[in-house]
């Protein structure tokens, strides 16, 4: 785990002000999806050796989600950004790749070194 | 001869003398002593026994390495084991004793394990004590284990205060020899901000103790003058006694500081410094020979000897030895032979350099020798030598023998991120990785053994470490330097004396000699991960710091490889043991964390309440009466009493949410499983909360205030759980949607008034008409009461009865909870605590998380119903459908009721059918809540049971394994007590009104209100209206611009969410109308939830820095920021009002708690 996260509101803080919830690639799926996908969306996670992007809360801080993009193996952080900007940016990537944020797509790229 | 002072010389102040103690005995030493020069001095080189053989120790290395010379600190409650002698600054009164030893240091039982040593070579338990396998845990391990080992820890609780501090800075310079201290000098010059950490008592590292020569001053002279030049610069921060024990990602250092014998303050203090650059200048361990008897009291390294006699004026004896392979043997040979001592070099080398001749001269020299054996018991008191060209032999009487076998750099922080250090073939020296993360080395560490090499490469490296970071150093005038030995720097490797006849040891605090080692390899543990585990070699205290480089040396030799094929072990944190108690600080006992209170604490105090923790809270268990002598009799009395006539109780730790925005009913609906998006203006409903995988996570209402505002309600224990779970889904989820979220539970005391009566009993302080037609059951309504202040009722009920909730401002309650109980005196009301709460939930079949066990669904609890199934989404809604979930087969929850009505049942307990054995396969259910119910004269009890609606009836065995209970119970409804409701109708009496008093204000530091220390003052600050604005993100900065309207600051929360905070004395509706908030933007009353602190004065951001890690340097908080952060495990709002002046914003109910961690904080800080 990394030492400091840089919020994007609140500047530099150490690890003990926020709490981590996992992976945040899986994407929602949409209430009419196959079960397989929320299956998926609940239930399957890599156990990433590497570069992982993961929804960690400031919770001792703004109490903003956040996505943190971060090494497991060396712990160093490569970004971290507003979960909802976050959101809204996968959302619209997904439009335009007609793709409509489907699960495949959001489950299978994965930073792995 | 012994060891003994000389009469003059040394660093030491004679004029000051200093009495200790060491196992028992009274002895005398002088300021500038440690504690082993001072034993030394007192002729005592007997310091203590080692791990395995018991065999006597003295001091060996002198430094953070020490590995034999470890001693057990004060007694009692400040009892401290293996302390290193060497590390101990003297102080008066200091009470000192040797360890591992039985019944003394002189005479030793456990010395008799050296005539066992043939059956205790490495790895001994793996093997000897084999058989038979059963007594190995009986007999042989607790033997092994009592044999062993180190000093004993206090059994009793540590009286000593700690403290934990953040620091950060531009550089971070470890060590300050030479190197360190140019390193720190060259990046303060150039206005750095530079923490200089050094683990001794003085800075100067080995310029303290070596006889050398820089421009025009000696040693010490050099060191002075550039500590004083450090010391007055207001960006340098010196920490002495302070070792640096791990480097961490980000530029992140654990430090810890000990401050023994300090009048005040902490007796340890745990740094954690975040650095932009550091610099390693650790220095460099001299390496120990590996000969037969090298562990005899009188053996030790060159360097350290040295030290010794320049320092503290340690005579060694008459006549001393030195085993050199390099210069620094000839540089001690000198100091002592000015001292007049008789000394003999053995060198290995058959060359030696002339410088180095020119240095010993006055010595007898015997080149290409080497030390076969130390003699002696005790003590060393000869040596015999062997010329390997010719094998010619001669046994030398001395008093004391000088090692010097080389240098080994210490890298362990540069190696602390995971880089392995790299082997220099040509200078026979494992060096650091190269640079990491702002992290170089510099001076001895980095490989450079000579002194001007180290102060250049110090200078060096402080200059690029500024200049990196956009400072501009100026080039560093690196003084004339007179080199010892001419600067000769290089030694002739020798990992061990292939002539020893005795043991010979490599690792001195794990008793691991050359023989195990090759033994290890013999066995195939020749790996030099395996050979650690194998033979413990680099374990224990000292980890290693002497013994590894020749441990890895002779690895390589007996497997016929090369020092870098063979490798080191992991480099980890921590550096040096640091005690537990240090690294928990203030967090321990009553502040293991932080309590809330409720507002209504000291209310229930006074009635008498026993506070139990609750999760989060203390929270009243029960109110005992004069004459009850259990808890079971006053629930008893609370639970009859409020179901026959009425009673209060606290509900103020629920968790509130308030809710607003455009899409607040839309986000409800995907919230909860419910529609609740119909519901009424003025209305509560009962809500179950999802998580995604369709189990149950929470609870509680939600109330519809106004058009888009609601309140939510959580259960108290998963109140955080649940707002974080709803801020995630507001944020990450549906970003889309406008809603705003913030916890209104300090902001509220919450008050149920339940039972039959209490309906009369507040209309005597409520000014509205309670009947069941205008407050109906969940009917929510702003009220007056008689004393004119604006609250919030709601008709709830968690007990059956007919029960109201009354919420007012927080500061209000107890005067409000007092009025209530006048009010209910004539009827008979009792304040009732969560014992009776618990006993009427079951009664009525209410669930608590102890039903929602992360297990259960709604159908479960037979709350299908709540599941709304025209709704097409809902967290949860999908996975709830899994057939898994649905099936008919799945426990479910029902009552129960023993046969033997007074037979006792625990939550926890199985259930099986009748004349079954207790198994996995045989499980029917469990149960998962049980009590006494005083109205029904019997246990009753929930239980979630294997189809468990439809056994309705049926017989089944209550088994509890761990309490020996079994007893027959019947299953029933979940539902034991029927009826009630209503309650009585108003008596038509005429209704006396009680007028609550106004509340006074809180003193959370006291009557003064105020803490004044010498740098800094804590007060309380004026009640002020607090308002939280929010908004969409879209409109953050009208939120900001909005917030600012109040005193002039922004207290920024989040985006779309800022604190304005109103005139001392102003009301809320006052600074809300002043704000005047734009359509769009809501304005949230948090008056009575913060309590307002101001800490001011220079140690400020001192005492900030024990609470907290955010950066507070004025170049970087500047006057008027203002950022949320955590003081200890608790939230605040840190402002910098201006200066040193702050502004600490707590939560109310969290305000005690702060207040005290500041004041213990102020209190450490003289």
């Amino acid at each position: 785990m990394a030492s400091l996260i840089t919020c994007p509101h609140c500047g530099i803080r150490p690890k003990e002000e926020f709490s981590i919830r996992g992976d945040a690639r899986p994407v929602r799926p949409a209430p009419e999806a196959k079960f397989a996908a929320w299956d998926a969306y609940v239930h399957s996670r890599d156990n990433v050796r590497g570069v992982m992007e993961e929804h960690w809360q400031h919770v001792g801080g703004c109490r903003r989600w956040l996505v943190v993009e971060r090494n497991t193996l060396t712990h160093d952080v490569h970004g971290v950004t507003d979960a909802a900007d976050y959101t809204r940016a996968r959302a619209a990537s997904a439009s335009r790749a007609g793709t409509k944020g489907r699960v495949a797509n959001a489950t299978k790229r994965r930073g792995n070194i | 001869m012994s060891f003994s002072r000389f009469e003059n010389g040394g660093r030491i102040d004679r004029s000051r003398p200093i009495g200790f103690s060491f196992d028992g005995k009274r002895l005398e030493g002088f300021a500038g002593d440690t504690l082993a020069s001072a034993l030394l001095a007192n002729g005592i080189s007997l310091m203590g026994r080692s791990f395995k053989y018991h065999r006597p120790r003295g001091l060996t290395s002198g430094g953070a390495s020490e590995p034999n010379a470890l001693v057990t600190l004060g007694d009692g409650a400040t009892r401290e084991p293996n302390l290193r002698a060497s590390m101990v600054a003297l102080r008066e009164g200091l009470v000192a004793e040797s360890q591992n030893r039985w019944p003394s240091l002189g005479f030793d039982v456990g010395a008799v394990n050296q005539m066992l040593s043939p059956f205790l070579g490495a790895g001994f338990y793996y093997k000897t004590f084999m058989w038979p396998a059963s007594l190995w845990e009986k007999l042989y391990e607790p033997l092994i284990r009592r044999a062993a080992g180190l000093g004993r820890a206090s059994h009793a609780t540590d009286a000593q205060a700690y403290e934990k501090r953040w620091a950060h800075c531009d550089l971070l310079v470890i060590g300050s020899g030479p190197a360190g201290l140019m390193a720190a000098l060259a990046a303060a010059r150039a206005g750095a901000g530079v923490v200089l950490c050094d683990e001794n008592a003085g800075f100067g590292g080995r310029l303290l103790k070596d006889r050398v020569e820089i421009g025009d001053a000696d040693g010490p002279g050099f060191a002075a003058s550039l500590i004083a030049e450090l010391a007055s610069s207001p960006n340098v921060r010196l920490l002495s006694t302070t070792t640096v024990f791990g480097a961490y990602d980000s530029g992140v250092f654990g430090a810890v500081e000990r401050r023994d014998g300090a009048e005040s303050g902490p007796a340890q203090r745990v740094w954690r410094i975040v650095a932009k650059r550091a610099v390693l200048a650790a220095g460099a361990e001299e390496r120990p020979l590996v000969f037969g008897g090298n562990d005899r009291p009188g053996v030790m390294m060159a360097s350290t000897m040295r030290g010794l006699l320049n320092a503290q004026a340690i005579r060694p004896g008459d006549h001393v030895a030195v085993f050199a392979t390099g210069p620094s043997g000839h540089e001690t040979a000198r100091d002592l032979v000015k001292r007049g001592l008789e000394v003999t070099v053995l060198d290995t080398r058959a060359a030696i350099p002339a410088p180095e001749l020119a240095a010993s001269d006055g010595a007898r020299l015997l080149k290409g020798h080497v030390v076969a054996d130390a003699l002696g018991g005790k003590a060393v008191t000869g040596v015999d030598v062997v010329e390997p060209a010719s094998g010619k032999r001669e046994t030398i009487k001395i008093d004391a023998l000088a090692m010097a076998g080389g240098w080994s750099p210490v890298v362990g922080l540069a190696c602390h991120r995971g880089d392995k250090p790299v082997w220099d073939e040509g200078t026979g020296m494992f060096l650091p990785p190269k640079e990491r993360d702002g992290l170089s080395t510099a001076g001895s560490a980095a490989g450079v053994l000579d002194l001007a090499g180290c102060l250049k490469s110090g200078a060096e490296a402080g200059a690029r470490a500024a200049s990196d970071l956009g400072f501009k150093p100026r080039k560093a005038e690196i003084p004339v330097v007179r080199e010892v030995c001419g600067g000769s720097t290089g030694f002739a490797t020798l990992w061990h004396v292939a002539e020893a006849k005795g043991k010979a040891f490599v690792d001195f605090q794990n008793d691991v000699t050359v023989s195990d080692l090759g033994l290890a390899v013999r066995e195939g543990y020749g790996h030099v991960e395996l050979a650690k585990r194998y033979t413990t070699t680099g374990m224990a205290t000292d980890q290693g710091k002497l013994s590894n480089v020749n441990a890895i040396g002779i690895l390589a030799e007996s497997r016929g490889l090369t020092p870098d094929q063979v490798g080191t072990t992991t480099f980890r944190p921590f550096y040096t043991p640091v005690s537990i108690g240090a690294l928990a600080g203030a967090h321990r006992g009553a502040q293991y964390r932080p309590v809330r209170r409720s507002p209504l604490h000291g209310w229930a105090e006074k009635h008498g309440a026993v506070l139990i923790e609750a999760g989060a809270w203390m929270r009243a268990s029960h109110f005992p009466r004069e004459g009850e002598t259990d808890w079971k009799q006053a629930c008893d009395r609370e639970t009859l009493a409020v179901r026959a006539r009425v009673g209060i109780s606290d509900a103020s730790t629920l968790g509130k949410i308030d809710l607003a925005g455009r899409d607040a009913a839309k986000f409800l609906d995907l919230i909860y499983t419910g529609k609740m998006s119909t519901l009424a203006i003025g209305k509560a409903r009962y809500g179950l909360m999802l998580r995604e995988d369709g189990l149950l996570m929470d609870d509680g209402t939600v109330s519809r205030l106004a058009g888009s505002h609601y309140l939510i309600t959580t259960t108290t224990a998963a109140a955080a759980e649940a707002m974080a779970h709803l801020e995630f889904c507001a944020q990450a989820l549906w970003p889309e949607l406008d809603v705003r979220l913030v916890s209104v539970t300090d902001q509220w005391a919450q008050i149920t008034i339940a039972g039959p009566q209490s309906r009369e009993v507040l209309a005597r302080i409520v000014d509205a008409d309670l009947s069941a037609d205008a407050v109906p059951f969940l009917a929510v309504r702003e009220v007056a009461l008689h004393s004119g202040l604006a609250a919030r009722l709601f008709r709830i009920s968690f007990s059956g009865e007919l029960a109201f909730e009354l919420a007012v401002p927080a500061r209000h309650g107890a005067a409000v909870a007092d009025a209530i109980m006048e009010a209910g005196e004539p009827f008979g009301i009792v304040p009732y605590g969560l014992e009776a709460l618990n006993v009427m939930r079951i009664e009525k079949g209410f669930i608590t998380h102890a039903e929602i066990d992360g297990r259960t669904t709604p159908g479960d609890l037979g709350l299908a119903r709540m599941v709304s199934s025209t709704k097409d989404d809902f967290i949860g809604r999908v996975m709830l459908s899994r057939a898994g979930l649905q099936c008919e087969d799945r426990a479910q929850l029902v009552g129960l009721r023993p046969v033997k009505p007074a037979h006792r049942i625990l939550a926890g307990a199985h259930l099986l059918m009748p004349g079954t054995d207790p198994s996995m396969a045989n499980d029917q259910g469990h149960v998962t809540s049980a009590c006494w119910s005083p109205h029904l004269n019997s246990t009753i009890a929930l239980a979630m049971l294997k189809r468990g609606r439809e056994r309705q009836g049926e017989s089944l065995m209550v088994w509890d394994g761990l309490r020996g209970i079994e007893t027959e119970v019947t299953v029933g409804s979940p539902v034991a007590l029927e009826g009630a409701g209503e309650g009585a109708a108003m008596s038509g009496r005429a209704v006396e009104p009680v007028v609550a008093q106004a509340p006074g204000t809180p003193d959370w530091l006291g009557a003064a209100g105020t803490i004044v220390a010498d740098q800094v003052t804590l007060s309380q600050l004026p009640d002020a209206p607090v308002c939280l604005v929010s908004g969409p993100l879209a409109k953050a900065a009208a939120v900001r611009r909005v917030a600012k309207a109040g005193d002039g600051l922004v207290r920024k929360l989040q985006p779309g969410q800022a604190l304005a905070v109103g005139d001392a004395g102003e009301s809320f509706a006052a600074l809300a109308e002043r704000l005047g908030a734009p359509d769009g933007l809501s304005l949230c009353d948090l008056s009575d939830a913060r309590v307002r602190f101001s800490l001011s004065g220079p140690a400020a951001a001192d005492i900030i820095a024990t609470q907290s890690g955010i950066e507070t340097r004025a170049s970087v908080f500047k006057a008027g920021a203002s950022a949320p952060t955590l003081f200890g495990h608790v939230p605040v709002q840190l402002t910098r009002l201006g200066g040193d002046s702050f502004e600490i914003m707590a939560f109310a109910t969290y305000a005690q708690d702060l207040a005290h961690s500041l004041t213990r904080a102020i209190a450490l800080s003289h």
